[in-house]
């Protein structure tokens, strides 16, 4: 095996406010990404401590080919989900790879609880501890724009913050990034509330020379050309995400009205054609990615009268679209910004926020919660009793907001209505209602994402294949994956980064690899997380799959409990034969 | 006449970098944004514009004029021509530029000068940069 670089980590104690930097041989095959994170994670969490216990790590990682080559933007976080209790991976862009590169330290450890409210700014000399009290209450944006006065490295530098949902430990808060991305999924909002950490704003000013110039460069320019002169980024760039709203919508895959239903006769007005026509104003990108497919449209909102207006500037996506729109039966792009507006703000991940509102609208429509409760009637299409519950589940008044708080499982957990709670293994569900891979990809994925392995693809593209293919399929798609995430580029990406195309990236900048070499590094990332997650309690045997999936029909038709119990023996039998 | 970097098209800018990126990696062989003699960041936060710091290609260059060591030479069309053996690193010219746009490299002890070569222009997925002739023909 081909010697690899040693990564260089940065471990911060808030509570004894101590840093160190560590140098492990052992960690090399692992290059960086989610390989570093799991094995550090693996190594530092405490399985029999809560997950917002002091002791539990918070861990980044990037890649060496951060920012160095295009659409490598990813930044890595691995933690124990206070939403799940298991394996927590989320993944953000934006500028933070490039501000870690610059620093020079390609993961790092977060540690301990601060004793009061405390944000860090990391550089390449160093850490900073410094007070954030006065932060402590605030806004999202407003805290984004308070440190972007009090820190330097304007242009360069990344701020990642949490808002008043992570303070208050919901357990689905999010990270923001930089403004438009997110540490969005499984609750490291919380986390960072639970150990009094509001903020990091990390800023590197790094030398870094290049080695071998002329290798480097000509492979940059191949893969900078096939992202921005072939059609290979185009979907990504144009519409964007939020094309697949048409899409999925015509072929009953919308999972609309807490997926009472698979398309929405509203679609129309929340295409991702719609939202581009009416209301887009600008796309950005993340540092280092030629392709831009951050998509910005305008929030214009009469606040008084006489012509008193506000705007706002908002990202959206597929995934906001579905969540805060049609899984609503949200019938305009105002309504849907309203909400976007509010996760904003408050700091919670859209996907799970949105999905917790249907379970939310359809157990008040069966009576069992009631108004007095919830303090409002909510209702599909009516966005304003939504603002209001959102707003009190980080508040958490009553009982009931308590347990919202903890988000849709638990709730429905402890007031009924689980056959429409629409989560797998306590997540939320993604955009699709594909098919039985969809529901299996997510229900057993390492992050419970449909970005794990891709079901709702396997579902459309092997759509006449056995189901042990599609399992095989999965669990390929998710290992392959890893070696990606390793690598911290782009999924969407995913398809210029061939197996050709990574390994000329590494060979420029001196890590030469094999096919061989990837591919074990792939298989051995998902048995390290495998074990890990049993570790912290993941049972697929115990994984309840709600029976509304089974009761509305889907890409590939209807579905049953029969079939998809037969997918789920093989993929047990797949991933783990000596059971 | 030898063309000059111009950004007329920031408002079309959707922050990528690759300029950054190329301006570091073609000239000054480094991965570092730091070593770009371009500069893109946002007037106020990600939610307002993009702005470019770029050397505006003067015709009677101020950089030039404080340089004592002939390593800054006028060039033709505008801008100049950078002879980095000839630099002793007094940072005069940092204090000199008219737009403030020229950063110094403590590690090489030398200015980041733009030489006008436009790497930057054709990794611009936007054409928001671009190389043109100087419209005052001065």
């Amino acid at each position: 095996m081909a010697v690899k670089p040693v990564p260089r980590i940065l471990v911060i104690n808030l509570a004894e406010e101590r840093v160190e930097t560590i140098r492990r041989e052992d960690l090399a095959p692992f290059i960086g990404g989610i390989g570093v994170a799991t094995k550090l994670f693996s190594e530092l969490v405490d399985v029999e401590k809560d997950a917002l216990d002091p002791v539990q790590p918070i861990i980044l990682a990037n890649g060496p080919m951060s920012t160095i080559f295009p659409v490598v933007t990813k930044t890595v976080a691995v933690f124990r989900s206070p939403l799940t209790g298991e394996w927590g991976e989320s993944y953000a862009g934006m500028r933070l790879a490039l501000a870690m590169r610059m620093t020079g330290f390609q993961a790092i450890v977060i540690k301990g609880r601060a004793k009061r409210p405390m944000y860090l700014a990391i550089s390449h000399q160093g850490v900073r501890f410094k007070d954030a009290t006065a932060l402590w209450g605030l806004s999202v944006s407003e805290t984004g724009s308070i440190l972007r006065d009090l820190e330097s490295g304007r242009g360069h530098r990344s701020c990642i913050r949490i808002g008043p949902a992570g303070e208050r430990g919901v357990r689905f808060a999010n990270v923001n990034v930089d403004t438009y991305r997110h540490f969005g999924r499984l609750g490291l909002g919380a986390l960072f509330g639970s150990k009094n950490l509001k903020a990091v704003v990390i800023h590197g000013e790094r030398e870094e020379p290049i080695e071998n110039f002329a290798q480097y460069s000509r492979v940059y320019k191949e893969i900078y050309n096939k992202a921005v002169t072939t059609d290979i980024m185009d979907k990504y760039h144009g519409i964007g995400t939020a094309i697949n709203v048409n899409g999925l919508n015509n072929l009953n895959g919308l999972p609309t009205k807490n997926l009472q239903q698979s398309s929405f006769d509203q679609a129309a007005a929340i295409s991702g054609e719609a939202f581009a026509e009416q209301s887009l104003i600008r796309k950005m990108a993340c540092a280092g990615c030629p392709v831009g497919c951050i998509h910005i449209g305008l929030h214009r909102r009469e606040f008084g009268p006489g012509y008193d207006y506000e705007s706002k500037n908002l990202s959206y996506d597929h995934e906001l679209i579905f969540a805060l729109g049609s899984f609503l039966g949200m019938s305009s792009q105002e309504k849907i910004y309203e909400l976007i507006d509010a996760v904003e703000e408050l700091g919670l991940d859209a996907i799970s926020a949105g999905v917790l509102l249907g379970w939310v609208t359809e157990a008040f429509e069966k009576g069992i919660l009631t108004e007095e409760q919830l303090g409002v009637r909510p209702a599909f299409d009516h966005s304003k009793p939504y603002l209001q519950i959102l707003r009190k589940l980080v508040q958490q008044p009553n009982e009931l907001y308590r347990f919202l708080a903890l988000g849709a499982y638990a709730a429905a957990q402890r007031y009924g209505g689980q056959e429409y709670a629409m989560t797998l293994a306590k997540n939320e569900i993604a955009g699709y209602h594909t098919g039985y891979a969809n529901i299996l990809g997510q229900a057993v994925g390492a992050r419970h994402s449909h970005l794990d392995n891709a079901g709702y693809s396997v579902d459309q593209k092997l759509k006449d294949k056995s189901p042990v293919e599609k399992v095989e399929a999965l669990v390929k798609e998710e290992k392959w994956r890893n070696v990606l995430n390793c690598l911290t580029i782009c999924l969407f990406a995913r398809e210029i980064y061939q197996l050709d195309t990574v390994l000329a990236a590494l060979d420029s900048i001196g890590i030469p690899s094999t096919e061989e070499e990837l591919e074990k590094l792939g298989e051995d990332i998902f048995r390290l997380k495998q074990d890990t997650r049993r570790q912290l309690g993941y049972d697929f045997n115990q994984v309840e799959v709600p029976k509304r999936f089974f009761e509305t029909t889907s890409v590939t038709g209807n579905l049953n409990r029969e079939a998809f119990q037969e997918m789920v023996e093989h993929y047990k039998a797949h991933t783990c034969p000596q059971n | 006449m030898a063309k000059i970097l111009q950004a007329n098209y920031m408002a079309k800018c959707i922050g990528c970098y690759s300029c950054m990126l190329a301006c570091a990696r073609t000239v000054r062989h480094s991965f570092s944004l730091q070593q770009s003699a371009i500069q893109i960041h946002t007037a106020g936060g990600l939610q307002s514009r993009f702005l470019a710091d770029i050397c505006r290609g003067c015709s009677e260059p101020a950089c030039a004029k404080a340089c004592h060591c002939g390593a800054l030479l006028p060039r033709n069309g505008g801008g100049v021509r950078f002879i980095p053996e000839k630099c002793l690193g007094c940072q005069e010219c940092v204090e000199a530029c008219v737009v403030k746009t020229i950063r110094f490299d403590h590690t090489s002890n030398k200015p980041l000068i733009c030489i006008q070569c436009g790497s930057c222009t054709r990794f611009c997925p936007h054409q928001v940069i671009t190389m043109e002739v100087r419209e005052d023909g001065r």
